[in-house]
């Protein structure tokens, strides 16, 4: 993998270390043209503070406002973006690719 | 995910060992499996499919839906020779998201005015090479000509396994390396490993041209070798 995720998996590693809410977000499919790999990974903590990317700045809005739930009660999700469903529409994913994220609580 | 489980995994991935991160997605259970450990693993076959294309995915299996996270090390390239192509390779294989780094006894050659963002080491590379860990998911590129240098950095090279190996010379200059090295004890099965003459033929002239067609040529051996291990 060429991608440099080390850091990302780093961060979450540190900021749970350091005592905050953490939640990772996975790529775990993708179909069509999708900005970002499957594997990506984004970080997000319980003040919103995120670092990686799983599209390239199209839906991370609405995947780190689903971690703050996930950090809270803890249960994993599975998130499905794609220009066929209308809360994607809303959040863009332009490129016409649709993506799943997995969604998980680092504790 | 666990912590303890993200230690172990970052800690893998510090040390350049290759790992894959199994979730079940259903009830979001995981488990870590080391490269050196797969053959032990119900999931052995896929996963080692995995590893060898080094890509992540969605296994569905008769056990249930896994998501296997495949971390393969970051490639570096290692250059013996501050010369003239690695001021420009050297940059090219940062941006292409490699670890770079320069073995070069010669320290007027390998100075920090000549090479300001890259790791240069001034030292023999019996001394340089070992600590680098140089593996498979290596490219190692002799540019020195001088085979007191490029000869003992080849058979490290070989004896690691580098994805890619690649060494600067005409037809002519490689021809009396391969004795040297056979004379060494290398078989020739290890020998036509070596990429020479280096770099895709884009009929590269310039210094910067030749580490264009090398990196191309790096490029192209770790893609087309991971999508073979794909198709198969």
């Amino acid at each position: 993998m060429l991608s440099r995720d080390e850091d990302i998996l780093k961060a979450a590693e540190d900021w749970c270390q350091a005592g905050r809410g953490v939640a990772l977000a996975t790529v775990v499919e993708t179909w069509g043209s999708a900005p970002r790999p499957v594997g990506s990974n984004l970080v997000i903590d319980n003040e919103g503070n995120f670092l990686g990317s799983v599209s390239g700045g199209c839906v991370e809005g609405a995947v780190v406002a689903e971690a703050l739930d996930v950090i809270e009660d803890g249960r994993p999700r599975m998130l499905e973006f794609g220009v066929a469903d209308e809360t994607a529409w809303k959040v863009g994913l332009s490129c016409g690719g649709r993506i799943r994220v997995y969604v998980e609580k680092v504790s | 995910m666990k912590l303890d489980l993200l230690r172990e995994l970052n800690a893998e991935r510090a040390a350049r060992r290759a790992v894959v991160l199994v979730t079940d997605i259903e009830s979001g259970a995981q488990r870590l499996v080391k490269a050196a450990d797969a053959a032990r693993d119900p999931l052995y076959e896929i996963i080692d499919k995995h590893l060898r294309a080094g890509k992540s995915g969605m296994a569905d299996t008769p056990q249930g839906r896994f998501f296997l996270t495949v971390h393969v090390p970051s490639p570096q390239l290692v250059i013996t020779g501050a010369v003239h192509i690695s001021q420009t390779l050297a940059p090219i294989g940062q941006l292409l998201g490699y670890d770079v780094t320069i073995v070069d006894p010669r320290t007027a050659f390998a100075s920090i005015e000549r090479f300001p963002d890259v790791k240069v080491i001034a030292e023999w590379p019996d001394i340089a090479l070992p600590p680098l860990n140089v593996d498979r998911y290596t490219a190692f590129v002799a540019l020195t000509h001088d085979p007191k240098i490029d000869d003992p950095a080849l058979i490290h090279a070989l004896s690691r396994e580098c994805f890619y190996i690649g060494a600067l010379g005409s037809r002519k200059t490689h021809a009396k390396r391969i004795e040297r090295l056979k004379r060494a004890g290398l078989t020739d099965a290890e020998l036509a490993r070596i990429h020479a003459p280096i770099g895709l033929a884009i009929g590269a002239v310039s210094p910067a041209e030749i580490a264009v067609a090398i990196m191309a040529e790096i490029t192209a051996t770790l893609r087309l070798k991971a999508e073979r291990a794909e198709a198969a």
